[in-house]
């Protein structure tokens, strides 16, 4: 299951169509990486509002690929993470620390724009 | 309604189907969203144990309870077995290198959960999660 990665200006967005495998995760963790060097992007939004669950392997996966891109110079933002998929992950014992998140796609565009704008 | 699902565990991809077929079992039987979630982010859990630490393995799950629906699942592998379970429950204990979320984070999630291993024979996790 790869995930569509589509450039919208500096910013990146990358959706998730359905459940992500391990092999997908870390598929989309390299090909995230290689878009933001060849795209110059300023900042990376990941849509997971389809993803049925959010693991620990899950949670790790894309706490790493934000944590690469910030050491890029750019900024994550993971949004879309659905009620029932937060509260497993708090149960478990996921936190998603220093990563940003956003209730959807549209409030991590204007997070970015905002955030753009006044480095800019 | 007693019937039980077994899914091999060989792969990360079958770590997918398995939570897929427990969530779909949980709301089959009336489980809520977010209990259904739990379900399927524990077999997850479970199942990745299995690939991570045994190779192979095995998933079963099944309803039952009569009055109270309640699912069970069972993780069973053949792997060198948990040397320590009491360290193995600890927060943060983690022997792969890996965040050490493991069982006793799936045991927050779940009713009843029992661990059962022995050195060179292998592992079994079963847990049950009641409809509330």
């Amino acid at each position: 299951m790869e995930v569509p990665v589509l450039k919208q200006g500096p910013f990146l967005i990358a959706t998730v169509q359905a459940a992500l495998s391990d092999e997908d995760l870390v598929h989309l963790r390299k090909a995230m990486i290689e878009r933001v060097v060849t795209s110059r992007s300023l900042g990376v939004i990941i849509d997971v509002t389809a993803m049925d669950i959010m693991d620990s392997f899950a949670s790790r996966t894309l706490c790493e690929i934000a944590q690469m891109i910030h050491l890029r110079g750019a900024d994550t933002i993971i949004v879309g993470i659905q009620p029932e998929v937060a509260f497993a992950m708090v149960q478990l014992g996921i936190t998603l620390e220093g990563v940003v998140t956003a209730l959807d796609l549209e409030e991590g565009l204007s997070y970015l724009k905002e955030k753009f704008d006044s480095d800019a | 309604m007693n019937n039980i699902i077994r899914i091999p565990i060989n792969t990360d991809k079958d770590i997918v189907a398995a939570r897929q077929r427990g969530r779909a079992l949980a709301l089959s039987l009336g489980f809520s969203e977010t209990d259904s979630a739990l379900v399927a982010t524990a077999i997850s859990e479970l199942a990745r144990n299995i690939v991570t630490y045994a190779k192979k393995g095995v998933i079963q799950i099944q309803a039952n309870g009569n009055s109270r629906p309640c699912i069970q699942v069972i993780a069973k592998d053949r792997g060198a077995g948990i040397a320590n379970i009491k360290l193995a429950l600890q927060d943060g204990f983690s022997t792969s290198g890996s965040l050490g979320l493991g069982l006793p984070g799936v045991k927050r999630l779940v009713d009843e959960f029992k661990v059962v291993s022995k050195i060179g024979k292998g592992t079994a996790v079963t847990f049950k999660k009641w409809k509330s």
